[in-house]
């Protein structure tokens, strides 16, 4: 078939497509479903990947049955990859190529669960190998992940057969004032920090006269910690072009941008691809389904700047120039990309629009909270037992996502906070743990939303050095264009530093509110004005920590390597070896079965030993 | 390093002749050459009709390009928040020591440019190491990822 005759030209030739696409994937036998995000693919999903294949074919199934294999986005147990699943309940975790001939024998071929396969409860020690029964799963709402699972990215025939870009038929056919009504009623908020009112961005957008407007998607994912958009980028990329399709009709654009972080190469490709299909379709581009709207989208690299994750500096890099923000009071609506007007939401903003479009505010808001309505996707990354990418109801609560979830903390520590919202968020207390997650809660404790980071920290977590941290991070970020942010963040980082180092003094507590202060009034941007989050958040709960290494010359959680000794105790030891075989300077020695000792003089306090020892016998002082 | 006047060219043709194509046509010379060439710079002033001063502050501020030949592969240690808490920094001096270079310097067979960078988005297998575009190894065994460096000729 010619790229040209594969148009689609009206929206009945779409839905005609879907039948016939849909009837054509009906199978005899299940689609094994290989989880090709990026942690898995690092676990070996390749290896299983190319067993599967090699075991289909020597049995001649894939010319018989079309036994279909494909590599999707990320299932998200990140933790326990590569995930392999089958369209229905059952899931296997940790596959490798031996279990292979297994999974068709029993599974394929006979609609048999593997147990073992499945998930192991570290306390009851019981196998679960289906989504309903793995408590990661269990707990969480996929409003957004569940096409992430099944669809391949690659293909848009996949997309189409599921639903996709069905939201086109119901929006075209509709007042584009009318579309923004449906996004302000359904109560969506930007997924990427701010949580702004979605519809009303879009209302003041179209209102503003003018021959040409923007909408763009930020797809720069730049908040240590975060890779929900990178997933769904890789996962389901029509999802957010189908969601800007929406919001283009609704504001009245006929460009499009994709802003991408350079660092996610896999996502720029599929992305692309994902465009360049849908062109091919006739789905974006002139006339789309026959219906006289023209709508492109270009894609663009970042260029590894996190302060191009702000909207105006966004809008900047993408006209090629040098990415620095401008002052807030001048409104991206009104003069956005190439100074008209603009619209930017970020990757699951808009991929939630198709969703509300297809099912209406009522049905969306039936998820969430009143103020914050939906599900929002996490990564759910640090010291937890199951980390990934999740997606849970706005409104749970911190700790059903730390212990349901994430299954508790790794090692049996005790959970000891959260921090929030990237460099711009701050650090929770295990105390505040029964929050919802929504975004006013969130602010209201001081930390944010944000793009939606969790990072789990148990109790050998120094929150002086997490606040260190962020400062470092931001004041290499800063792009230097306004004072409170270009100096103020280096003379925070070495007051932290001083503290952290053992030279903290009475009064750099003080001193370090003082600068927040100056920072959150004066910086251009967000960057720099949320910028005192970690430092705020971490003095206000954790701030004992602070006084200890200040006063006392010592690190409480046993971090921070100026104040901290390493020792072996002696009755504790059992002299398995571990930890010498993992040290990395190799300066722990001690037969087999008798204790071990750390030569000082060589330790330089990385805490490995700490972290490999079964029998807890590595203290620290 | 000599470089080929008819590649600068034919990176700059695959683009629209718009100052919106910069960044793109900075990032492929970078992908191309290990670096961005002052010819390189200088040819797009010329076609783009863009200053020279205005192209290096491009080429300056984004951390993706570089005015120095980088090494044929690059391993960025990831510093994200979830692998400073698993130990980056610990693995960046480990993998330091091994290649004998601090971070930001290449090698001297050009083998390696040793990077840290804010988040590569795998933080489930922090703290983790990319080398090149495509590969991510789990670094909570550093001894393995030496192992894996090896591999890169």
């Amino acid at each position: 078939m010619t790229m040209e005759n594969r148009k689609l030209q009206s929206v009945a030739a779409l839905e005609s497509y879907r039948t016939k696409i849909a009837e054509s994937q009906k199978n005899e036998y299940p689609v094994i479903y290989v989880c090709g995000g990026t942690p898995c693919l690092a676990k070996g999903s390749r290896a299983v990947t190319e067993a599967f294949k090699k075991e289909i074919e020597s049995q001649g199934l894939a010319c018989k049955v079309e036994l279909r294999h494909k590599v999707t986005g990320c299932q998200g147990f990140c933790s326990k990859g590569p995930v392999v699943s089958f369209g229905n309940d059952t899931v296997y975790l940790e596959v490798k190529p031996e279990h292979v001939p297994e999974i068709i024998e029993k599974t394929v071929k006979n609609a048999q669960v593997i147990e073992s396969l499945g998930y192991k409860d570290p306390q009851t020690k019981k196998r679960a190998a289906s989504f309903q029964g793995i408590p990661f799963y269990a707990h969480q709402k996929g409003m957004i992940l569940k096409d992430l699972r099944e669809i391949d990215p690659l293909e848009i025939d996949d997309y189409i057969a599921r639903g996709g870009y069905a939201s086109l038929a119901k929006a075209f056919a509709m007042d584009p004032e009318k579309v923004i009504d449906l996004v302000d009623q359904s109560g969506l908020r930007g997924r990427g920090g701010g949580g702004f009112p979605a519809g009303t961005k879009w209302r003041s957008c179209r209102a503003i006269d003018s021959e040409v407007r923007y909408v763009l998607c930020n797809g720069d994912e730049g908040d240590p910690g975060a890779f929900m958009d990178r997933s769904i980028m890789e996962g389901n990329p029509h999802a957010v072009i189908e969601g800007m399709i929406v919001g283009a009709w609704a504001v009245g654009a006929h460009h499009g941008y994709a802003y991408i972080r350079d660092e996610y190469p896999l996502a720029v490709k599929v992305m692309k691809k994902a465009v360049e299909d849908a062109a091919a379709m006739g789905l974006l581009g002139r006339n789309i389904l026959g219906t006289g709207f023209d709508f492109d989208i270009k894609i663009t690299r970042g260029g590894g700047a996190f302060v191009c994750g702000e909207s105006s500096a966004l809008m900047r890099s993408i006209e090629g120039k040098v990415g620095e923000p401008r002052a807030k009071y001048i409104r991206s609506v009104e003069k956005g990309l190439y100074d008209l007007p603009t619209v930017l939401n970020n990757v699951e903003t808009w991929t939630n629009v198709p969703l509300i479009v297809n099912n209406g505010p009522k049905w969306y808001r039936q998820t969430g909270t009143q103020g914050s309505p939906g599900t929002k996707v996490f990564s759910l990354a640090g010291k937890a037992v199951n980390t990934g990418l999740v997606e849970v109801p706005m409104g749970t609560t911190i700790r059903e996502l730390v212990e349901k979830v994430g299954g508790g903390i790794r090692s049996g520590r005790k959970f000891k906070a959260v921090q929030t919202g990237g460099p711009s968020g701050g650090c929770i207390p295990e105390s505040l743990a029964d929050l919802p997650i929504d975004f006013d809660s969130l602010s209201k404790a001081g930390s944010m939303m944000g793009s939606g980071g969790i990072i789990v920290m148990d109790e050998a977590t120094c929150m002086v050095d997490v606040a260190k941290y962020f400062i470092s991070f931001l004041a290499e970020e800063s792009c230097g264009k306004c004072s409170p942010c270009r100096d103020g963040l280096p003379r925070m980082k070495q007051i932290l530093t001083d503290i952290t180092e053992g030279r903290g003094k009475e009064g750099d507590i003080e001193l370090l509110e003082e600068l927040c202060d100056v920072l959150s009034y004066g910086a251009l941007c967000g960057l720099g004005s949320s910028a005192p989050n970690p430092v705020l958040s971490t003095i206000k709960y954790f701030r004992e920590e602070y006084e200890a290494h200040i006063r006392d010359k010592r690190c409480p959680a046993g971090v921070c390597r100026n104040l901290v000794t390493f020792h072996i105790d002696a009755d504790a030891c059992t002299g398995c070896t571990l930890c010498a075989k993992q040290c990395p300077q190799e300066c722990i020695t001690g037969e087999r079965k008798q204790a071990h000792v750390i030569d000082q003089s060589r330790c330089i306090k990385c805490g490995v030993c700490r972290d490999v020892c079964k029998f807890d016998a590595v203290r620290v002082e | 390093m000599e470089i080929d006047i008819r590649k600068i060219d034919e990176i700059i043709e695959r683009y629209d002749k718009s100052e919106e194509s910069l960044l793109a046509i900075l990032q492929d010379f970078q992908h191309t050459f290990r670096y961005v060439p002052e010819q390189g710079m200088k040819r797009i002033s010329e076609v783009l009709d863009i200053p020279e001063s205005k192209i290096y502050g491009v080429g300056t501020f984004y951390k993706a390009l570089s005015l120095k030949p980088v090494g044929r592969h690059t391993c960025k240690v990831c510093t994200g928040t979830a692998c400073h808490l698993k130990g980056a920094h610990t693995l960046t001096d480990i993998i330091g020591k091994e290649l004998d270079v601090e971070p930001g310097e290449t090698t001297r067979d050009g083998r390696f440019t040793l990077q840290t960078v804010n988040c590569v988005g795998a933080c489930a297998l922090a703290p983790v190491v990319m080398v090149d575009d495509d590969d991510y190894y789990e670094g909570s065994s550093p001894q393995d990822v030496l192992k894996n460096l090896r591999k890169y000729k």
